[in-house]
């Protein structure tokens, strides 16, 4: 099966929030897939590295423009 | 002009209701017709739920006739919808009845899912269903002390209910007497006790003055039922005695069946609530996939607007508003204290020390939420 991309906009999140809505997409995505979070939250630069670190997917890039963090992430297991 | 509402929970029902009172005109000139899709006569106050499991509410009291919540001028069918046939903006319902629409509506709600656990449904009792509600407080009257282990799915239903049921397992085993027995272990997906990061500045100080113990980072991975271990996805292992799980929740099974969205939830646009790709297709309540609280206050809010929305399509041809994420959860903080937490897209909570009068106001909620299901608070 060949790995996605796939985006999860949790921009203005505040409850749930952009890691438990990383969270639920690492459920539903196949080992490889790579997930983009976009998070206007500057926490999420903070936390989201450190449950994938934790866990032990692998973090791929963390960028802020304009105000929004862009996260990405690959599943690896 | 056709409007067919599929689901008869919180958001289909206030929805229906506001829109026939809107159009209250168009209604009795037959040129609107409301026509709304269920799969059950009955309709369940879901957060009674929690309080049924600590019993201090009867499962009766949680429910109504859906016939007798909707106003007059609304066509109700206990027919679920089984085939979303979009192409032809036709639902077609297990009885095999065909509805045309020109202006759907999906609120079917979600579900708990304990199964995605492996040993979860085999040892740990929950609360999100009244079978459920009821096999957990005989479980918690039967226990005489031990260990129990509070622990929680992504995504699930109503945000507060995990802070919730421990506050209020604390209060059920001191009236119980048995307090001193009990330990009381919280567990958490993220890195604090709660997702909103005001409430959970506010709730640690609150398990430690109580004497729960928490771990954060915490994902349920698998249940060892024979050793009573819940183990997590970060490697971590808890021991209990007794297991109680927010489990995490998916949409309904006739979403994915129809290739509607991933795991039962709908991409839906977060300000105009249309299915993307979709103008006249309208999604509410928990079967977004909205990265807000699956929660009856967000399918509230989101009714409220699109029912001022469609009702003005109707009338001028263009909706009015945009939805701006408003969702307004109370908090049960236990020894008949609770506060508040109210948010949108842009202003996070702020939620005030847990008083009395809150708490009460809730108790009154439970019963004033008729009034809200129809439309009138």
């Amino acid at each position: 099966m060949m790995a996605e991309k796939r985006q999860i906009d949790a921009r203005g999140s505040f409850c749930p929030g952009p890691l438990m809505e990383l969270i639920a997409g690492m459920k539903a995505a196949n080992v490889g897939d790579e997930l983009e979070v976009l998070s206007s939250d500057k926490g999420s630069a903070a936390d989201i590295p450190e449950w994938v670190k934790k866990v032990g997917h692998e973090m791929l890039s963390t960028s802020e423009e304009n105000g929004i963090w862009h996260i990405t992430v690959r599943k690896v297991k | 002009m056709k409007i067919v509402i599929v689901g008869g929970g919180m958001g289909g029902t206030i929805l229906g209701n506001n829109l026939a009172r809107r159009l209250h005109h168009e209604l009795k000139t037959g040129k609107v017709r409301i026509t709304m899709l269920s799969a059950s006569e009955k309709h369940m106050y879901q957060p009674g739920l929690l309080y049924v499991a600590v019993g201090s509410m009867m499962p009766d009291e949680l429910y109504r006739d859906q016939a007798s919540l909707l106003e007059p001028g609304i066509g109700f069918h206990v027919d679920p919808v089984e085939n979303f046939m979009l192409d032809k903006r036709q639902v077609k319902t297990k009885s095999g009845a065909v509805h045309d629409y020109d202006v759907l509506v999906i609120a079917t709600g979600s579900r708990a899912i304990m199964q995605g656990i492996p040993g979860l449904a085999e040892n740990a009792e929950t609360f999100y269903t009244e079978e459920s509600a009821v096999k957990m407080l005989k479980r918690l009257r039967e226990f005489q002390g031990g260990r129990v282990v509070i622990t929680v799915g992504v995504p699930h239903k109503c945000p507060m209910a995990p802070l919730e049921i421990t506050f209020m397992l604390h209060d059920f085993f001191k009236e119980r007497g048995i307090r001193d027995k009990v330990q009381l272990h919280y567990t958490y997906p993220i890195g604090r006790v709660h997702s909103l990061e005001n409430v959970a500045k506010w709730a640690a100080p609150e398990f430690d003055r109580l004497g729960i113990t928490y771990e954060t980072l915490f994902n349920m991975k698998e249940v060892d039922g024979k050793n009573k271990v819940l183990k997590s996805e970060e490697g971590s292992s808890t021991k209990f005695d007794l297991l109680v799980a927010i489990p995490a929740h998916k949409g309904m099974e006739v979403i994915e069946k129809n290739g509607l969205g991933q795991n039962g939830w709908i991409p839906t646009n977060r300000t105009r609530l249309n299915m993307e790709g979709q103008e006249n297709v309208f999604v509410l309540g928990d079967t977004t996939n909205i990265p807000i609280s699956k929660a009856g206050s967000t399918a509230h809010f989101e009714a409220e607007t699109l029912g001022e929305n469609i009702a003005a399509m109707i009338k001028v041809g263009s909706a009015v508003r945009d939805y701006d994420g408003k969702v307004f959860c109370f908090i049960e903080a236990g020894k008949d204290r609770a506060t508040y937490a109210m948010f949108n897209y842009t202003t996070p909570p702020d939620p005030k020390e847990p008083t009395r009068a809150v708490h009460w106001f809730k108790i009154a909620y439970n019963k004033l939420y008729w009034a809200s299901a129809r439309g009138l608070l």
